[in-house]
């Protein structure tokens, strides 16, 4: 069987980005607050011409240049999103069109926070096996169509933006197999409500799982990968809450070499977006390099969690 | 199930608010004090300290029981009185 690894990141972040201040006054809150509460200080808004596949469509095609990979020799497109406004067509195969992806199967994954990871380990397996060379996988979101701006528990937590990766055939395997699980007994805390269909969130509910799970899934990812925590040059977990990041460097007993992703202070909630967005934010610094050892956790709603342990491209 | 007394309670409580909050705030714990104005623990540090009570003393505290606990006595006898049922 073959090795697959991470040959290539592309970002796309909003040109227009707003901060606390516009939010709060909204919500009757604060600056203070919402940075207390989650981190965040800027999040990304999409505009009128970066639509769900607009994005995925910038991130996707900067993905494919950093990997130097033709689009002809695109094998397969996922495009992980929960924020697209109708079902019907999906993003994907509009992604490919865009890109002139000529020999590309098309699929939309919907795994919210943890599309991009759940979308990686499936495009590791058919380069494995032999289904596809190269796989691109995208995670874009346009949070802004679905937000109720008055909602104190999402208005001021989630950002618009995409994040991409491109997946192939390489000499070491660079990509190791994922941990993941559910939780659909909790499906309700986290879900859309009404029409048209607007995000609704149980906040403390939401952490709890994601603080009482994460730790034992960032375990059994690195004990799956065959590495230590300790082997780690940086965690990036979904970037839901900056809070929610903390708590897990804190139950991991994280070192202090370990870099931590905290994207979430710049770019919001992006869901599917936030891992490839704040791993390529990471390269970008100078705080990871290629062949570093970095662990991926998405998790979200459904509520539904995938990670693994990647060699950064 | 707990078999832990109200002192008991009260000093595993403040252990868990010195490990999560630090010194300064666990100093402030009595049986009075409110979790969110005097000892300013906000509503998701409150879940870390309800998931570590629920793992020292051994019950089980649903979310819908967390907007009840304004003070810390109101946790004591919440955890002592979850311990009594189980």
């Amino acid at each position: 069987m073959r090795n697959a690894a991470l040959l290539g990141l592309g970002s796309h972040r909003p040109a227009h980005r707003e901060d606390n201040v516009a939010i709060a006054a909204r919500l009757d809150s604060s600056d203070t607050w919402i940075r207390e509460r989650s981190g965040i200080v800027t999040r990304g808004v999409a505009g009128a011409d970066e639509t769900v596949v607009d994005m995925a469509v910038s991130a996707g095609g900067k993905a494919l240049a950093d990997a130097g990979v033709d689009p002809a020799d695109v094998g397969l497109v996922m495009v992980a999103t929960c924020t697209l406004t109708h079902a019907v067509p999906g993003a994907a195969a509009r992604v490919a069109a865009c890109l002139g992806l000529r020999s590309a199967g098309a699929l939309d994954l919907g795994a919210a926070c943890a599309g991009f990871t759940y979308g990686l380990s499936f495009a590791a397996d058919a380069v494995r096996c032999g289904t596809a060379d190269t796989v691109l996988v995208i995670g874009s979101e346009r949070f802004s169509d679905i937000l109720d701006p008055t909602d104190r528990s999402t208005a001021f937590l989630f950002g618009d933006g995409a994040g991409a990766g491109v997946v192939g055939v390489s000499d070491v395997d660079g990509l190791s197999k994922p941990v993941w699980c559910c939780d659909g007994e909790q499906a309700d805390i986290l879900r859309t409500v009404g029409s048209p269909p607007l995000l609704h969130m149980e906040g403390q509910a939401v952490y709890r799982w994601a603080t009482t799970t994460l730790p034992g899934l960032a375990r059994a990812a690195c004990e799956r990968a065959g590495v230590n925590v300790a082997d780690l040059a940086a965690l990036v977990p979904h970037q839901a809450n900056l809070r929610i990041t903390e708590s897990l460097v804190r139950a991991l007993k994280l070192p202090d070499h370990v870099v931590v992703a905290r994207d979430v202070v710049d770019s919001g909630n992006t869901s599917a977006a936030s891992i490839p967005l704040a791993l390529d934010r990471l390269r970008e610094t100078g705080e990871v390099h290629q062949g570093d050892l970095v662990l991926l956790l998405g998790f979200g709603a459904g509520l539904t969690a995938a990670g693994q342990v990647v060699r950064c491209p | 199930m707990t078999t832990a007394t109200y002192p008991d309670l009260l000093t595993g409580i403040t252990e868990i608010v010195d490990e999560i909050c630090g010194s300064a705030t666990a100093e402030k714990v009595t049986a009075e004090a409110t979790f969110d104005t005097e000892l300013q623990i906000d509503s998701l540090t409150m879940v870390e300290i309800v998931v570590a009570c629920e793992e020292r003393f051994g019950v089980r505290i649903p979310d819908e029981a967390l907007e009840q606990l304004k003070t810390v006595g109101d946790a004591v006898q919440f955890i002592a009185n979850a311990g009594i049922a189980a």
